[in-house]
């Protein structure tokens, strides 16, 4: 059955304009609620200018992951879907417009910026080394620099071999990703550091980078599996998706979601046993007036309903419940961000209203412009990588 | 080969792509009872095979909430019946810290009782015998060669058609494999005297080697130098300190956490004028006191105060709590001989809060007041 489907089926077709349509219109009431949130009130705007970020880095950098973590492993399985990965990972070049607002508002959203506080606080003193807006904005700058080389590199090596399918491509992206990786994880923890962490700077937990790189993986792949599902459905991409292919899509979803758990539950496990004051005060802020509801929500949201979703071996497989888990993950992410952000904004009082809407309807804008940007010139699967039949052919 | 049976026929690929055309194949012949042997698992073959989605995952299913209802329930009866220890000020039942145990107990539970379930039910353990083995086919398919069997008991099973299929679909070596009635049997062994006697042996070396590592092991250089620490344990000598001593005394002036000095020492007139009673006398409060007098004070002064001791003469019998000089008292000179003694009786300070001493002092009032009741009282 395999071995006799030697043709790759596959001719490049447009996408609709219609998605461009829909990601134009997005994008503009997205935008407009944003600038006009930045006149109304750049506090709470600033604030949610950083989730904005914080989610548009995990789409990108978890997808340059993902792509990376292929041609590491030498993975066949995701060879056909690696293109609409590198699509979700072009939100990295974007990143830097949309931190510059933060950068104006620091003062709004950095406790430690203030020069006064720093000198009558002897715990902010000694963090200042770190915490400075000079390092932070070079930290900021250089976290930017690496992803978009590495983004660059790989792709263009990628899309190159559409063309030539030179093979000594692949082993080249093998070298850069590995170099990658340490990369990687060193500017995923400090950017959870310095975006997340330092918003309460008197608090610290090392887990911290993980359980954003968590929320990151996350993300990225239920972004990927929702684009494939949809782009399989409506005719668009390769022919030769078969349940295997959907099934471990399903299941690494499955898997990310129990590891969020798992190290979402570490941080609290260790807080809560220490119960030290100087670390528990995180999570009593998410535990006063309504927080108590947003953060059982999280459990709720963020576990038990996935993992409800997507434990039975017949849903994995199913292209349906794919498409609905992965929307529920990009929200349930976004959940995640405003647990994470918001409480420093709001404290005891979680608040929600067309400001908290407006970003995150520009954040699908964003993605579904960029995605159809990218996919005019390029093929929707690496057609000229050597491991494409292969992948094609996987099965379980 | 006339008193032996037929088990099926065998043929060898080359090729694990050749293998799952050919088991596909078969499976589209109609044949149910086949099998196929390969040296790894080959990706596809459940597929081409056409086997129905395996019923493994139930056991696991079910083992694995058995282990989550076994580690709730008996975390929750250690810690909360046997043996309640508060653990740094956690309540009893501290949940989250025992989710990582749940966890465990879960997976751990889960993923052996699947294993046994598999290896027990599916593969008949401890029965090891099979047609199979001991043949060439075997050998070959368990080193480079990918194997198929046609079962003799299938329903479409025939001698020639068997070995036409394997003919058509191109494999080689095609042979029939027979068995001995008398050596196979499809039977669970469990009891035979070598499984039994297995058993026994993993029971004697795991129970032994606990034995030892727990009794004897502990006691052995070096995993003794656990029990042999630097440090200075109360009453030794420290060199340390230039008094000495090992224990230290407060520093002049400070106060203990949680501590309060008694400043009537010595002086009960004062503690009788200047000390009241905090507590005020609720139901609560007069429980809590009835509850301590019967525990402290009953022994020698009897349940109702009267001198009554049921020590039967081996102290000298107090005097009657119902006198004019202990009614006329004050609580604060009741509270100075509870806590400091009088005569031959203790202090006790030690065994008494405060709180149950105030608490102690209001039941006394009601006992005192039942024997010697106002004309009001009656109203």
């Amino acid at each position: 059955m395999s071995s006799n489907q030697t043709n790759i089926d596959y001719s490049k077709k447009d996408l609709p304009g219609i998605l461009t349509k829909l990601g134009f219109a997005l994008f503009g009431v997205g935008l407009v609620i944003v600038i006009s949130a930045f006149f109304i009130d750049h506090t709470r705007a600033a604030f949610n200018n950083l989730i904005l970020l914080l989610f548009l880095t995990s789409i990108g950098l978890g997808s340059l992951f993902f792509v990376a973590l292929e041609y590491l492993a030498g993975a066949v399985w995701s060879t056909p879907f690696r293109r609409v990965l590198e699509f979700f990972a072009a939100t990295l070049v974007i990143l830097p417009i949309v931190a510059l607002p933060l950068l104006f508002n620091m003062h709004d959203l950095f406790h430690w910026t203030h020069n006064e506080v720093v000198q009558s606080d002897t715990l902010l003193k000694s963090k200042s080394g770190y915490l400075n807006v000079s390092f932070f904005i070079i930290r900021m700058i250089a976290f930017f620099v690496i992803w978009l080389t590495f983004y660059f590199v790989i792709t263009r090596n990628s899309k190159k071999q559409d063309i030539s399918g030179d093979q000594s491509l692949t082993s080249k992206n093998i070298k850069i990703s590995a170099v990658f990786m340490p990369f990687f994880a060193l500017t995923v923890t400090f950017s959870a550091i310095d975006w997340i962490m330092s918003l309460e700077p008197h608090w610290f937990s090392t887990i911290l980078g993980v359980y954003y790189f968590s929320g990151t993986v996350l993300a990225a792949l239920a972004a990927a599996t929702l684009a494939i599902v949809l782009l399989v459905e409506k005719g668009y991409f390769v022919k030769g998706m078969v349940r295997d292919h959907y099934y471990s899509l399903g299941a690494l979803l499955f898997a990310f979601v129990n590891f969020w758990a798992y190290i979402a539950f570490s941080q609290y496990l260790l807080i809560w046993y220490a119960n030290l004051p100087e670390e528990t005060f995180w999570f009593l802020h998410r535990w006063e007036g309504n927080w108590m509801f947003v953060s059982i929500g999280l459990i709720i949201v963020h576990f038990i309903v996935p993992y409800f979703g997507l434990l039975s071996q017949p849903s994995k497989m199913d292209p349906k419940r794919l498409k609905f888990m992965s929307v529920w993950i990009l929200f349930a992410h976004f959940y995640d961000l405003y647990w994470l952000v918001m409480p420093t904004y709001g404290k005891g009082y979680a608040v929600f209203g067309w400001i908290e809407l407006g970003f995150p309807i520009l954040a699908v804008g964003l993605l579904i412009l960029i995605f159809t940007f990218k996919s005019k010139n390029q093929n929707l699967i690496p057609i000229g990588d050597p491991k494409l039949k292969r992948g094609l052919n996987f099965r379980l | 080969m006339s008193d032996k049976i037929l088990y099926g026929y065998t043929g060898i690929f080359d090729t694990p792509d050749e293998i799952i055309l050919a088991a596909n194949k078969v499976a589209e012949d109609g044949y149910k009872k086949f099998d196929v042997n390969t040296p790894y698992p080959v990706h596809g073959m459940d597929n081409a095979m056409k086997l129905p989605v395996s019923k493994l995952g139930y056991a696991a299913l079910i083992f694995g909430l058995t282990g989550t209802i076994s580690a709730v329930t008996l975390m929750y009866f250690l810690s909360v019946f046997d043996y309640p220890i508060v653990i740094g000020g956690k309540p009893f039942f501290a949940f989250p810290a025992f989710v990582p145990i749940i966890f465990e107990v879960t997976v751990l539970a889960a993923s052996i009782a699947t294993v046994v379930t598999m290896i027990a039910l599916f593969f008949k353990f401890p029965n090891i015998s099979h047609p199979l083995h001991d043949t060439e086919y075997m050998k070959k398919v368990s080193s480079n060669k990918y194997g198929i069997l046609l079962q003799a008991d299938d329903l479409k099973f025939t001698e020639e058609s068997a070995k036409e299929l394997l003919a058509k679909l191109g494999a080689k070596d095609i042979t029939a494999i027979y068995y001995d009635q008398a050596e196979i049997s499809t039977e669970h062994k469990i009891f035979e005297p070598k499984f039994i006697s297995l058993l026994i042996i993993i029971a004697v070396v795991v129970s032994g080697s606990t034995y030892f590592a727990l009794n004897k092991l502990m006691f052995m250089v070096p995993f003794n130098w656990m029990m042999e620490q630097s440090k200075i344990i109360p009453q030794d000598n420290n060199s340390f300190f230039s008094d000495g001593k090992a224990m230290r005394t407060p520093i002049e002036g400070t106060v203990a956490r949680g501590n309060m000095p008694y400043q009537f020492k010595g002086d009960p007139e004062s503690a009788g004028k200047y000390l009241k009673n905090t507590l005020l006398p609720t139901e609560k409060n007069l429980d809590l006191g009835k509850k301590k007098y019967d525990i402290y004070c009953s022994p020698c002064h009897g349940y109702y105060g009267e001198g009554d001791s049921r020590l039967r003469g081996q102290f000298p019998n107090p005097p009657s709590l119902h006198s004019e000089k202990v009614r006329t008292w004050t609580d604060g000179r009741l509270y100075h001989v509870i806590t400091e003694g009088q005569n031959i009786m203790p202090s006790y300070a030690s065994q008494m809060t405060r709180k149950e001493r105030w608490a102690t002092i209001l039941y006394l009032r009601v006992l005192q007041r039942s024997l010697n009741a106002k004309e009001s009282d009656l109203e």
